[in-house]
């Protein structure tokens, strides 16, 4: 099996993925005017209040009657968006309420709807906060790349060249960092998905998994960079692909194993995050033997000092 | 490994008391020679807010951003908010700071967060409380009649309400001031009305205690040896300079030593939760449940000896979870599920290992010892790689108060620790143990080769 020999489909095959969510990640900044996601409200800030009234559900109309009530001008709460859920429940999201607030819209709910309402979910969440927590959010993601290409290369001090394999890994790390937003993105465009709390650990788990699922192929290629030295570097990096090929499938499998079965049965609550995790660990495998490695030769060989003079060198030829 | 009967009588042990602590509520251990127990610990599962229902709300400190607090203020800030919050009579109200100007406040089953949020911002409450002939320690939380309507003598479980004879609106003012021995104390003027109020009050209650109350909590309870008609007193107790000058800056403004806003509430109802539960544990079930049949139909017996230390392995967790205790959030359950997919990784990369080192041709033994000894590297580097990560989301998770970041990260790390230990020494210890007993050339095929 000659991995390394068709590199550059790999390549391509990556931006093939990547680019629509690029794409996405435009239309929808183009839509919200905020960022290429749909923040939630933990980034954001503002409220969502999910109820459950005993008897019939009020109709959005009304429902955004009683906030533009409710409105004022320190807290304007006036075109909520609502959303209906199953039987008899409501979402309900706005800007952000005080708790006091939100207490009176739910009794004034009870008595104009002459129905038991059950909160089942508040969460409000100051615009300040919201801003702040993207920030480091924003942060916390920086943190996690350098600290572990830091990592790496300690790790990979005995080989020549260890800052490479630091930087492949990080390269691969951001290819799916970026396969997760455009797929966020792409879900938030058509689906509404709101990038959460959850999504950031979502994000960060598959950054960590992509580089844990890089050191093993990598780690292959220090231990034979050492035994094999009389090979050629792009053989060798292709053996080392193949000899841990097997295992890169099964922790896959296994991995895929487990989130299918959160995405099939562990409820509504989790499902967006699941699928994100899901999607993110599948391109950290696949980025840990189709980019981290291929990376490693493209920089042994310098190839890009022949990208763009192939044809000519052809034609010499 | 050479004393490997050493290790497998160290694992079935650990798997016991683990299996104990895993089935029981509660577990004691009680001192052999007296009969009294030695260690008692409530081991029950911890459920974050998300799976119980309940209030969570981020509290921060209103002043402007440039100006620093204290890590003093906000301790400070933190306790009496506490106190206020045990006022509520709600259990397991959980009270931390977060990061250097947050204080994270949860309430288990709360529904009704906004009589919480008013209970918080209220200012500081104190009284003095007639508390006849019983003398009361510093620091006892006790039951008053003020701000009740109707008044009765014992609550509905049964303690006493004492009365009210004043609250802290009829202080004028409240300074630091030292005894004539030395010891600080807090010296305090009345104002008109309750100047009169309190001296035929302190006249007909002459030698009885009289408990002085903030927020519902005896700060000191001296009896009282003359009647105080001038409306001027002092409250003594055993003050540090600091204690004294705290409690006279509440005495006088009433508040909090930095006023504070809400800056994030979360409210989750119970029902939510209850099915959370079901649904993850049953996905988690099914996730494991699949991953053994996978790991025993790819590896044969070495896969079954690994799913052994997958069993284990969430044994061992449970009882960390339990001992520790971790609480459990809706994301840390996944985090959980997750890892025991990442749990068989470092088995996969032994076997991988050793079907090549036997593929090699060496005998059984030398290939298990290379398998583990080569495979550790990368276990070592990638799983370290994870740990980074779960560290900080710990850090972030932490600072922003958000309990479900923070729960997926310790149980994923949780996870990645026992995991190690698992597949590496307990899967080691069991294959030897099989191995003892079989022959190899006798059962290649029990390799998958």
């Amino acid at each position: 099996m000659n991995i390394i020999k068709n590199r550059y489909v790999y390549f391509l095959i990556s931006l093939l993925v990547i680019i629509p969510g690029i794409i996405f990640m435009g239309l929808n900044w183009q839509q919200t005017k905020t960022g290429p996601l749909k923040l939630g409200i933990d980034f954001r800030g503002g409220s969502l209040l999910e109820v459950q009234f005993e008897g019939t559900r009020p109709s959005v109309e009304e429902i955004a009657a009683l906030y533009k009530e409710f409105s004022t001008a320190e807290q304007p709460l006036a075109d909520p968006i609502i959303q209906s859920l199953d039987t008899n429940a409501v979402s309900i999201r706005s800007k952000t309420m005080t708790d006091e607030t939100k207490g009176l819209i739910v009794a004034e709910m009870e008595s104009r709807f002459g129905s038991k309402v059950t909160v089942e979910n508040f969460t409000s969440v100051s615009a300040s906060v919201g801003g702040e927590v993207t920030r480091a959010a924003a942060w916390a993601i920086v943190f996690a790349a350098l600290a572990i290409l830091v990592y790496i290369w300690w790790a990979f001090r005995s080989v020549e060249h260890a800052y490479r394999y630091g930087t492949a890994a990080i390269i691969a790390m951001l290819h799916d960092v970026l396969v997760v937003l455009g797929t966020e993105a792409i879900l938030g465009y058509y689906l509404g998905w709101e990038a959460d709390a959850l999504f950031l650990t979502a994000l960060l788990t598959v950054i960590g998994f992509s580089v844990h699922d890089t050191i093993v192929v990598f780690d292959r290629v220090r231990e034979n960079s050492n035994i094999l030295r009389r090979i050629e570097y792009e053989k060798m990096v292709n053996h080392s692909i193949v000899q841990t090929l097997d295992r890169s499938i099964t922790t896959q499998l296994t991995v895929m194993f487990t989130l299918l079965a959160l995405v099939l049965f562990g409820g509504e609550s989790i499902r967006h995050f699941v699928v994100i995790l899901l999607v993110g660990i599948f391109s950290g495998t696949y980025s840990s033997i189709f980019n981290a490695a291929p990376i490693l030769v493209v920089w042994e060989n310098r190839e890009w000092t022949t990208w763009f003079k192939r044809k000519e060198e052809a034609a010499a030829i | 490994m050479r004393n490997r009967n050493g290790w497998l009588i160290g694992i079935v042990l650990l798997i016991a008391f683990s299996l104990w602590v895993d089935l029981s509520k509660n577990i004691v251990i009680y001192n052999p020679f007296s009969d009294t127990p030695l260690v008692e610990r409530d081991v029950n599962i911890k459920l974050g807010l998300d799976l119980r229902g309940g209030l969570q709300a981020l509290l921060e400190a209103d002043v402007p951003a440039d100006t620093v607090v204290s890590v003093e203020e906000l301790t400070n800030a933190k306790n009496i908010l506490q106190n206020r919050a045990n006022a509520l009579g709600v259990s397991e109200i959980v009270m931390q700071t977060a990061g250097d100007r947050r204080i994270v406040a949860e309430f288990p089953g709360v529904t009704n967060p906004e009589e919480v949020v008013a209970t918080l911002k209220q200012t500081a409450l104190l009284e003095f409380v007639d508390m006849g002939s019983t003398p009361v320690a510093a620091g006892t939380a006790i039951n008053t009649d003020f701000g009740i309507t109707a008044p009765a003598a014992t609550t509905d479980t049964g303690e006493t309400i004492y009365h009210t004879v004043m609250t802290g609106a009829g202080l004028q003012t409240a300074s630091v001031s030292r005894s004539s021995s030395g010891e600080y104390q807090i010296a305090f003027s009345l104002k008109g009305d309750a100047t009169d109020l309190f001296g035929e009050y302190t006249t007909t209650h002459t030698n009885q205690y009289l408990a002085i109350v903030l927020d519902k909590q005896v700060i000191s309870a001296p009896v009282i040896q003359s009647p105080i008609t001038s409306g001027e007193g002092v409250i003594t107790g055993n003050f540090t300079p600091e204690e004294a000058q705290t409690l006279a800056v509440q005495l006088r403004s009433g508040a909090l030593p930095i006023p504070i806003k809400v800056v994030q509430s979360r409210t989750v109802g119970a029902t939510l939760g209850e099915e959370s539960i079901r649904k993850s544990t049953q996905a988690g079930i099914i996730g494991m449940v699949v991953v053994i049949l996978f790991m025993a139909f790819n590896y044969r017996m070495p896969g079954i000896i690994a799913d052994l230390a997958l069993v284990c392995y969430a044994i061992f967790t449970l009882m960390l979870f339990k001992l520790i205790p971790v609480t459990l959030t809706l994301p840390g359950i996944a985090g959980f599920i997750l890892s025991v997919g990442m749990a068989v990784d470092a088995n996969v990369l032994i076997f991988e290992r050793l079907k090549e080192e036997l593929r090699a041709g060496r005998n059984l033994r030398q290939a298990i010892d290379l398998a583990w000894s080569r495979a550790w590297s990368s276990i070592r580097d990638s799983n370290t790689s994870t740990l980074i990560t779960c560290a900080i989301l710990f850090i972030f998770g932490n600072t922003f108060g958000a309990s479900m970041v923070k729960g997926f990260s310790v149980t994923l790390a949780l996870g990645v620790v026992v995991s190690l230990f698992t597949a590496i020494i307990v899967t080691r210890t069991f294959l030897h143990t099989v191995l003892d007993r079989i022959k190899f050339t006798e059962h290649p095929s029990w390799f998958g080769l």
